[in-house]
């Protein structure tokens, strides 16, 4: 109690120093008044009067000292003292402290918002019921070995699983929205009736799906997405029980999901509804359309689920034909959520933080130097009585000023990093990517800012304080006295010095060849050869109800009157249509077997996409062999098919295909002729292999749903709108969706963004980092030449060249560098191995990267230690010897 | 004439207190002036450390302060106890009296030794 009240008072003390103060000399005057008087009294002359009075008192000030020590709190006042000093000190060397503070707010904010986006992705927990006990749960074959379940192999692995205690399931669908406005697409998803009770997601209005709503009897329900409720509903409660019609048929509307929900796999579902089992897919064991989540029973583990599963699987493959070599696969949901984007921001978060060292490095160094040329200054105070403590806190108030400064500034450009990246990002993909929504300055961001500007504090503030040892300080007050700036230590930095600098430029080489090889790899992931022409050529989805066009002579009655439409607009070179677009995914796959081969059940899943007689030619695909469709090959006519080259080479090495037959596994087969062969046309991922692609007239089969491809003259998608327009002019009924030339979907395709965003950020990192290494060599050679000054006049004096000064200096920065590069080169092969993953058709022991990089890194130490190695050479050894 | 005795460590408040509430409010040089007096000039008090230790007494509320005039008209800042500083000295020369008596045992000639 009594301490409490005594620091209260002295804390109190600390801000009304100056009424204490006069209060004190008051009382001190009346005191030696008083006693003075008393003096006379005694009989004293008033001159001994007072000198007693004096004498008795003891020395004033260090009395005074004594009760401001014990007023207020000395410790406190002195790190307000130095604080106000250093910034004192650093508003007057303001290069230094703006080229510190810089290169404090870039390592900072580079660190702290790829670390926001690392939290955002990977450290948040999914907003679900104890997440990790969910997996994902697929079928396996030898071609896709993540692939999806089909409904009835659903149903029966829920039924006969020993591991999960829920297993659920889901499928992201386009539903065409009937509004007052037209028909419009709308993003969607079909999940079994226990999908949300197995995440552990409960609605914040309405309900969940009762147990039996996925079921055809049962009326159809959907629950509404938060931001769906919010953008289409204005949030009103009134929502529940109001209808909508999706694909034609009636939805009750039953809940609300809360706005923290997202599941990347369905992103971005607006509606999601009970699945009704019915139509042709869900009900054919050869049709998968479905995804698994399951959640793990307790004592149940990936290993034991997955061997669970396929038991399960080989004894279906046993009963049903259909499942021939249909394994299973299962894994953590959080693969599937973020699986992708995890070890690009990985290598991300290591790449700024490499950079953040080289800044605090390069901020470090720059106080030594400084701490250097205080040397004097130190010297000085210290003989003047100041204590050791004081003279550190000098640095560490400076320290503490830098990164106070530095953080705060960091944190705030952080936070506009952020915003920017997130606007780098495809809109398509970032609403998939639904788990950057949690991304901001939130409490684990913080804490990381503060942990590192923590660290740097201790280090800015430890470093010169080191350097300046006191025993040193002791010993060399006279010598720093004496010789002014020059000691014994200034060796001593140049040996700390050049070992930060050779650190440095190992870290900026380690950044330039992660920097390389991932523009490299981007460089040969947009150069890959795609099998079409993508420029100027648009693709637009287009969806007909299936209610006005009921069969394929009306279907194939639209198809002609749009692709001619669409064909007579200004502007339109070509116009070709197919069922998928390139550049999307392997999928949409069938069985086919070769008509005249012994045939074991085999099922060689392969794509197979409808396309127009002009689809080819639109696109500016190669024919090899053969010939395309042409306009009247339709049910009519026998039927054909196109191969591509990755078919022929699998099927038919070392044999002409055309003219062979090949069927799908119906028995007796049904042949199909084969009449062509083209390039491989890169439908899946620009990063990935080609397969096998089967392509059958779309007039044989034709769908109510396809892909418009139209060559235009001019470049761009400004010829969308026409094309919407000239359809809906036809049937306003009809759906148009995801208008986009070819080069914007494969500049937006996620290898290419996330190529692209990874080599751009690892090259932004590495040219700063290469920045900051040449300013750190710079600073390093420039200082040692400052303080070689004298020695480079005597040996001028003595009849040096100056060609052999500059070598001199040139050397010194050269052996640092060669240090450095050869440091980095090492450390670059492993950290280049780490970015195997990311790498595409690059190997990460790229010797022209590794010697470019080598080579820039060595070109600028030379720019670097260029300047200071002149300086040197024009030093008048006159002048340098009459300086002393 | 002896040697004069420092005043020992910790003792300097108590004497203050005692003096304090012997003579009622009084300023910072009649507390030293009294202290001397009392010890019968035996003490060497340096009047400089008595502030400091004045200062405590106040931080710690067991005596405040107030400006007025002396008995010869100055301006002086007068001490007196508050509620807090009377029981504190009441402990403290508890204290110290218990203190005295051990060590007096302790020092006394003994008639018993063995």
């Amino acid at each position: 109690m009594k301490v409490l009240r005594t620091w209260l008072s002295r804390l109190a003390g600390m801000f009304q120093s100056g009424r204490q103060e006069r209060d004190l000399s008051d009382e001190i005057a009346s005191h030696l008044q008083m006693h003075i008087d008393d003096n006379l009294r005694a009989g004293m002359s008033p001159e001994l009067a007072r000198r007693d009075a004096l004498l008795k008192l003891g020395g004033i000030e260090s009395l005074k000292e004594a009760c401001r020590d014990r007023r207020s709190v000395p410790f406190f006042e002195n790190l307000v003292r130095d604080v106000r000093f250093a910034i004192r000190q650093l508003r007057k060397n303001f290069g230094f402290t703006a080229t510190a503070i810089l290169m404090l707010v870039l390592g900072m904010c580079a660190s702290v918002a790829i670390f926001a986006f690392v939290d955002a992705a990977l450290i948040k927990p999914l907003p679900y019921r104890d997440p990790a006990r969910l997996v994902s749960v697929f079928e396996s074959i030898q071609e896709v070995p993540r692939s999806n379940l089909s409904y009835p192999d659903y149903l029966d692995w829920k039924k006969l699983n020993t591991v999960f205690s829920s297993l659920d399931a889901y499928q992201h669908v386009s539903f065409m929205l009937k509004t007052p406005s037209g028909a419009e697409k709308a993003s969607a998803a079909r999940i079994t009736d226990g999908f949300f009770r197995t995440l552990g997601v409960t609605p914040v209005l309405g309900r969940d799906f009762r147990a039996g709503a996925d079921l055809p009897a049962a009326p159809r329900t959907a629950l509404l997405s938060y931001a769906a409720w919010q953008q289409r509903y204005a949030g009103k409660p009134d929502v529940l029980g109001q209808t909508v019609t999706l694909n034609g048929d009636l939805f009750t509307i039953i809940g609300v999901l809360p706005r923290e929900f997202h599941f990347a796999p369905a992103e971005p579902a607006e509606f999601w509804t009970a699945l009704h089992a019915g139509g042709g897919c869900d009900l054919r064991r050869s049709c998968h359309g479905l995804y698994g989540v399951g959640r793990l029973k307790d004592g149940a583990s990936i290993q034991t689920a997955l061997a669970n599963l396929k038991s399960i699987a080989r004894q279906l493959e046993k009963m049903y034909p259909e499942n021939r070599d249909q394994g299973a696969a299962v894994a953590p949901l959080s693969d599937v959520i973020v699986g992708d984007i995890r070890p690009i921001l990985l290598v991300l978060l290591a790449g700024a933080m490499l950079l953040l060292v080289i800044a605090a490095i390069n901020v470090a160094a720059l106080l030594l130097v400084r701490s250097e040329s205080r040397r004097r200054e130190i010297a000085v105070r210290n003989a003047l009585g100041a204590s050791a403590v004081r003279l550190i806190g000098q640095f560490v108030a400076e320290g503490l000023v830098l990164v106070a400064v530095g953080s705060a500034l960091g944190l705030a450009s952080a936070c506009g990093a952020m915003h920017l990246l997130v606007r780098l990002v495809p809109a398509d993909a970032l609403a998939r990517m639904s788990y950057l929504r949690g991304l901001g300055l939130n409490a684990r961001v913080m804490a990381f800012a503060a942990a590192i500007s923590l660290l740097a504090a201790l280090l800015f503030s430890i470093t010169p304080a080191v350097h300046l040892s006191l025993s040193r300080l002791h010993q060399e007050t006279r010598a720093g006295l004496a010789e002014g700036s020059r000691g014994s230590s200034a060796n001593t930095w140049r040996r700390v010095g050049s070992k930060l600098i050779v650190l440095e430029l190992a870290t900026a080489m380690v950044l330039l060849v992660g920097a390389g090889l991932l523009g490299k790899s981007l460089y040969r992931l947009l150069r890959v050869e795609i099998g079409f022409d993508a420029d100027r050529l648009v693709a637009l989805q287009v969806s007909s109800p299936r209610s006005s066009y009921t069969n394929d002579a009306q279907i194939i009655a639209l198809e002609r009157q749009i692709v001619d439409r669409i064909a007579g607009l200004p502007g339109v070179k070509s116009v070709g249509l197919s069922t998928d677009i390139p550049i999307t995914s392997w999928g949409d796959t069938t069985w086919f077997r070769v008509v005249g081969r012994p045939w074991h059940g085999e099922h060689n899943d392969t794509p197979e996409r409808d396309v127009s007689s002009a689809y080819f030619t639109t696109i500016g695909a190669k024919l090899l062999r053969g010939r395309y469709f042409t306009e009247t090959e339709d049910a009519s006519k026998p039927r054909v098919v196109i191969i591509n080259r990755a078919l022929a080479n699998q099927y038919f090495p070392g044999e002409d295909p055309i003219g062979n037959q090949i069927s799908g596994l119906s028995t007796p087969p049904k042949p199909v002729e084969i009449i062509g062969i083209v390039e491989d046309i890169k439908e899946g991922g620009l990063d990935t292999v080609n397969r096998p692609v089967l392509y059958f007239p779309y007039n044989q089969r034709p769908e109510n749903y396809f892909i418009l491809m139209v060559r235009t003259s001019q470049a761009g998608p400004s010829i969308v709108p026409a094309l919407s327009a000239a359809i809906h002019q036809i049937n306003p009924g009809i759906v148009t969706a995801a208008g986009a030339s070819m080069n914007e979907r494969i500049n937006d395709s996620q290898s290419a963004y996330l190529h692209r965003s990874s080599a751009w950020l690892v090259g932004s990192f590495a040219t700063l980092a290469l920045l900051l290494g040449a300013v750190g060599l710079y600073g390093v050679v420039a200082y040692s030449v400052s303080q070689r000054t004298r020695e480079i006049g005597v040996r001028m004096a003595l009849g040096a060249e100056r060609a052999s000064v500059c070598h001199l200096i040139l050397k010194e920065a050269g052996r640092l560098a060669i240090f450095g590069v050869a440091t980095g080169l090492v450390a670059s092969l492993g950290a280049a191995t780490l970015l195997r993953g990311l790498l595409f058709s690059v190997r990460s022991w790229d010797i022209p990267t590794l010697f470019a990089v080598a080579a820039v890194l060595a070109v600028t130490a030379l720019l670097a230690s260029f300047l200071p190695a002149r300086r040197a050479a024009a030093v008048n050894p006159i002048e340098a010897l009459r300086a002393e | 004439m002896p040697d004069k005795t420092d005043v020992w460590q910790g003792t300097l408040a108590l004497m203050v207190l005692k003096t304090i509430q012997t003579m009622g409010a009084l300023h910072g040089y009649g507390i030293a002036r009294r202290i001397e007096q009392t010890s019968g000039n035996l003490l060497s008090l340096n009047y400089g450390t008595l502030y400091p230790a004045l200062l405590k007494l106040e931080q710690e509320g067991s005596i405040a302060s107030e400006w007025g005039l002396s008995e010869n008209n100055r301006k002086a800042k007068f001490y007196k106890l508050t509620r807090a500083g009377r029981k504190q000295l009441e402990r403290e020369t508890q204290n110290w009296e218990q203190t005295t008596a051990i060590l007096a045992r302790f020092l006394a000639p003994s008639g018993d030794s063995v």
